[in-house]
């Protein structure tokens, strides 16, 4: 009996507490940067695209909303498509940690609504942007073995030139 | 002085009617207050015109008759809890001059068959829905309105027996001196308890019981047929609070103020006070709403009206 009358009354103060409800459209929220929201595909510093088709995004991806297709020129891979299905993304980042070129990033933003189904399938040209995202010095191509133009075998950081396999000599 | 009778029909038909769909906006508010959010503010200045945007809504929504249900009772079955609802308010005094059915004798009578019959809306709906969770709605709304309807009626035995009357009018001008909530603030007390229950309303909403039946008794019912039992139920949140108020509070009675003012600041009050309930309660088990009810108010209300008739007999002149 107390028990009810006090909850009444404590209920009847909570007019004077401030409200916690945030007014959406007028007042946005801060969102940190490591907000899991829409997907991106970033550039490495020389803006190259950092992607190198290696599919593993999509192997990692729950619900299968990530396809693409590799392409090659000059020895460097590329996705000749990059499709999303942000209909059925959960955005829970595992492509994210499962990129091994930092190129697939997800960001603070997340409005993204649309009238139309199809819309929500973003193309590569949707999803490249052409900044490097949240690590600006990385690039795939510099640290890795990977014979480019302008870059050959043995030329990478902390890469030792190719062990000669023509001599004896260790 | 007296008002014509058309004028006072329509305008409380119109008054109640207003006073029900804004309550459902109101209410939303009220409870977003109380529980730290802001509830509906887009539509209209604050919110308000929700109301409206709901009732255009559910008037537009297709008049769904399920094809199991007993066509007959099933629309017939809105109509009652709506018609005996506001048949109840026939009868309470807005002011000394201000009644529709005007000084009638047995007002608090009929007040209370009209409650007895609103039963049949609820169970009927229920029944003709045809389908297990509205049945079972049903069932509980019968045992509950049944149940506390007879303690309602033994609550409200005291401020008769006091007034010596039946008639609103009379009790509420026998209040002129001391208003009934302090001699009978237990039968005050039981007739609050009892009218929450007869309207269904949290935290005695066990024929809705959301989580375990759906909808409970209006399950089936969609459209307009869904928006009569909402109408009435907030009509029958105003109708336990103004007779509340009229029955303990002293009626159109109070300083200053013109007579209609206080009747509907103590209803009002009272409606905020109902509201109260929904925000902080949470809704007892079956068993405890009935052992609540024959267990505690019946035997306090028969105390209540002891006592009341010996106190009575102790100061009757001669």
């Amino acid at each position: 009996m107390f028990g009810i009358l006090r909850t009444l009354w404590l209920t009847f103060l909570h007019m004077g507490h401030r409200r916690v409800t945030v007014g959406y459209p007028e007042h946005k929220p801060p969102l940190p940067p490591r907000y899991r929201g829409r997907i991106i595909l970033s550039r490495d510093p020389d803006g190259m695209e950092r992607c190198v088709a290696c599919n593993l995004c999509a192997v990692a991806c729950p619900v299968d909303c990530i396809s693409l297709q590799k392409a090659e020129q000059d020895g460097r891979w590329y996705p000749d498509y990059f499709r999303i299905n942000f209909s059925r993304c959960i955005f829970c980042g595992m492509c994210e940690e499962a990129c091994p070129t930092y190129a697939i990033q997800l960001t603070p933003d997340f409005e993204m609504s649309e009238y139309l189904r199809p819309n929500l399938v973003y193309e590569k040209e949707d999803l490249l942007i052409s900044g490097t995202g949240k690590y600006p010095d990385y690039s795939f191509f510099r640290v890795a073995g990977v014979k480019i133009p302008g870059k050959d075998k043995g030329e990478a950081e902390r890469e030792a030139p190719p062990v000669d396999i023509h001599t004896l000599l260790p | 002085m007296t008002v014509p009778m058309p004028l006072i029909i329509g305008v409380t038909l119109a008054v109640l009617l207003g006073l029900a769909t804004f309550l459902t906006w109101f209410e939303r508010r009220l409870l977003g207050l109380w529980q730290d959010r802001y509830g509906p503010n887009r539509v209209g200045p604050g919110g308000i015109l929700q109301a409206v945007a709901d009732g255009v809504k559910i008037l537009f929504k297709q008049d769904w008759i399920p094809p199991f249900a007993d066509r007959g009772v099933f629309v017939l079955a809105p109509a009652i809890g709506m018609m005996t609802v506001l048949l109840s308010f026939g009868v309470v005094p807005v002011t000394a001059f201000w009644s529709i059915a005007g000084n009638l004798n047995v007002g608090l009578l009929f007040v209370l068959a009209m409650m007895g019959m609103g039963v049949y809306g609820v169970v009927l709906a229920g029944w003709a829905s045809n389908s297990k969770y509205a049945l079972l709605g049903g069932m509980r709304a019968a045992a509950q309105m049944i149940s506390y309807e007879v303690f309602m009626g033994l609550s409200v035995l005291g401020v008769v027996m006091q007034a010596g009357s039946f008639s609103m009018r009379d009790i509420v001008l026998a209040q002129s001196g001391l208003w009934f909530i302090v001699p009978q603030v237990l039968g005050c007390m039981v007739f609050m308890l009892a009218g929450v229950a007869e309207t269904h309303r949290l935290p005695f909403d066990l024929p809705e019981g959301e989580n375990e039946l759906g909808a409970g008794f209006h399950t089936e019912y969609s459209g307009m047929k869904f928006g009569m039992f909402f109408l009435a139920e907030y009509a029958g949140v105003v109708l336990i609070s103004a007779l509340l108020a009229t029955l303990y509070l002293g009626g159109w009675q109070g300083p200053l103020l013109p007579p209609p003012l206080w009747f509907g600041l103590k209803t009002g009050a009272l409606v905020c006070l109902f509201i109260l309930l929904r925000a902080a309660l949470p809704r007892p088990r079956y068993d405890q709403l009935m052992a609540l009810g024959w267990k505690i108010l019946l035997p306090l209300s028969l105390l209540n009206i002891a006592a009341t008739g010996a106190i009575l007999l102790l100061h009757a002149p001669g």
